[in-house]
């Protein structure tokens, strides 16, 4: 079996009495889209701010391409190859969509200590940029300010800008959040290429979805895995019916 | 590149400027010539500031520092050289000078690691608490200064011949404006320049969303801190400037008002704007001289004008003529 991308081990972080995140242990193997459910406060937003680096866990280990990641910051982890998607969007309101995905691509070739070139004259920032936003159906509204895109513009927006920065692992934050049932069935399909270029840690609420591109999913109740397995797996297990899906099925 | 109507204004304000010395001199009245020069000094340092308040949304309240090194810089230099001193004895020797190119260097050249060591420590905190640090550092240069008798303490220190200039006759208000005049708008090109630039871009996305910018592997921290940097370094190059200008170098450069003053130019000019400290300072030293010819109290209008450009033209005067700004 191939090693996984990425691997969480006996993660722990408390707020107060909170257990947020209580011993959680799970892997993201090459290839696969690995689904994060659970009920609204269940800890998923908190676990991928661990694995992205915008928290620090208490203890336990975050091994990130057979490294030790743990301790590092965001910009270090996205470095390294880690893009992320945020559950409310977050851009650079008054940049124009093209411009969040030049930054994007500006971070991927390295330096940004470079003070003269005009970004807008530079085509290896625009070209790979604007072919990003034609991959998420934004080219059309590439010159448009971030703040006056529409919601599901900007949920599109923000998987432009992880795919820009050609990462080795996606970590997205309910990405369907607000699409809309079409929007979301696109969404879907385009998620599902997706997992060739690399393994997706996909947090979603959107059971439809999960079902349907999910190769493993994890259920996260209170802080902990209850239980991980198969789309089938998961649907028969007695205690992820008790705890979470009963509301749904 | 787009002919849009914010070149159309710049165009207009540099032409303005440029124009205002030799209109003075045409109608006889020399002392609009230190007006006009007042002006492109003060609007040099705001473009220092303008880097890091306008782009990078790093509103520091102790850039008085700087441009107050920088006046020091002139005076310290100028006091050597008239009594035939060298500027340091130990660990070697280094005679002074009253080039003021000389001055310019010294001035970038010990505002630079100032800034680095203040940016360093203040960039660790943001918003209220980043405007108090800046400030409680100033502060502390501003009672050094005072307190230090071999260079004027608080009387300040009196610049007996302005610096020369190869080729230049420094003393002719006309030539010394032209100076300033060029200097600022070299400084107006390289803003212009950052602002396009990848830098530029990690730092105004640094002030719109420090998350965003993480997240794509920049890290905020240094960007800023490099625009911290460079920001310094304009404000000391005008502080020299405006101290060969007063031939004085006095203790007010460095105080809190000074740095207050500029962050009133660029609001008033337009934040982040190209032009937005030049349009402040033009309007803000015709306001002091028109009102301030009338009534000491001129401050209480400036207060209101500013009131009034908060509250309904946050633009500044660029932003109320030119409208919003386009990134492209």
């Amino acid at each position: 079996m191939a090693e996984p991308v990425l691997s969480i081990r006996e993660l722990r972080k408390n707020f107060g009495a909170l257990k947020a995140t209580d011993n959680v242990s799970l892997d993201l193997k090459p290839g696969e889209i690995h689904a994060l459910i659970g009920p609204n406060g269940a800890g998923k937003t908190t676990l991928i701010h661990q694995i992205s680096g915008s928290i620090r866990q208490d203890s336990g280990a975050i091994e990130f391409l057979g490294e030790d990641v743990g301790g590092l910051g965001m910009a270090a982890r996205a470095r390294k190859g880690l893009g992320r998607s945020f559950q409310i969007s977050s851009l650079a309101p008054e940049f124009s969509a093209l411009r969040n995905v030049m930054l994007a691509q500006q971070a991927a070739q390295g330096s940004s200590f470079r003070f003269f070139r005009p970004v807008m004259r530079d085509r290896s920032l625009t070209d790979p940029a604007m072919s990003m936003l034609e991959r998420v159906g934004l080219a059309g509204r590439a010159r448009l300010p971030a703040a006056e895109l529409s919601h599901g513009e900007r949920r599109k927006l923000e998987i432009a800008i992880a795919l820009a920065l050609g990462p080795k692992a996606f970590l997205f934050d309910e990405p369907m959040a607000g699409m809309g049932p079409e929007g979301a069935k696109d969404l879907t399909g385009f998620l599902d290429g997706l997992r060739r270029e690399a393994p997706i840690l996909l947090v979603e609420h959107d059971m439809d979805a999960v079902f349907a591109l999910a190769d493993r999913i994890s259920v996260l109740v209170y802080g902990r895995v209850i239980a991980t397995g198969s789309v089938d797996e998961i649907r028969r297990d007695p205690e992820v019916r008790r705890a979470y899906l009963g509301e749904h099925t | 590149m787009k002919f849009t109507r914010e070149i159309l204004i710049n165009t207009v304000l540099a032409a303005l400027l440029l124009a205002m010395p030799f209109a003075a001199l045409a109608m006889d009245e020399p002392f609009y010539v230190t007006l006009a020069t007042r002006m492109a000094i003060l609007a040099l340092a705001a473009v220092g500031l303008n880097l890091a308040l306008g782009l990078g949304g790093l509103v520091s309240f102790g850039h008085a520092a700087f441009f107050g090194i920088g006046g020091y810089a002139a005076g310290i230099l100028s006091t050597h050289a008239l009594n035939m001193q060298p500027l340091l004895t130990w660990p070697f020797e280094i005679e002074s000078s009253e080039q003021m190119l000389v001055a310019w260097f010294v001035a970038v050249a010990v505002s630079g690691p100032v800034a680095l060591a203040i940016g360093a420590i203040s960039l660790r905190t943001s918003g209220v608490y980043f405007i108090m640090i800046t400030l409680a550092f100033a502060q502390m240069i501003y009672y050094f200064a005072i307190s230090w008798p071999a260079y004027g303490g608080e009387d300040g220190l009196s610049i007996a011949m302005r610096g020369t200039f190869p080729g230049v006759n420094t003393a002719v208000p006309l030539s010394f404006f032209l100076i300033c005049y060029g200097v600022l708008m070299v400084a107006l090109l390289l803003f212009a320049c950052v602002r396009a630039s990848r830098f530029g871009a990690a730092l105004q996305a640094a002030r719109q969303n420090e998350t965003r910018l993480a997240a794509v592997g920049i890290g905020p921290f240094p960007v800023r801190l490099v625009a911290f940097v460079i920001s310094a370094m304009v404000a000391a190059l005008a502080g020299s400037l405006y101290a060969d200008l007063n031939r004085f170098a006095s203790p007010s450069m460095l105080s809190w008002q000074m740095s207050g003053e500029l962050i009133v130019l660029i609001i008033l000019g337009g934040t982040g704007r190209l032009f937005g400290p030049v349009a402040g300072a033009m309007l803000f030293v015709l306001i002091e001289s028109v009102l301030g010819g009338l009534t000491e109290r001129w401050q209480l209008f400036l207060g209101l004008i500013l009131l009034g450009v908060v509250l309904f033209a946050r633009g500044g005067l660029i932003g109320l003529v030119a409208g919003k700004s386009r990134h492209g």
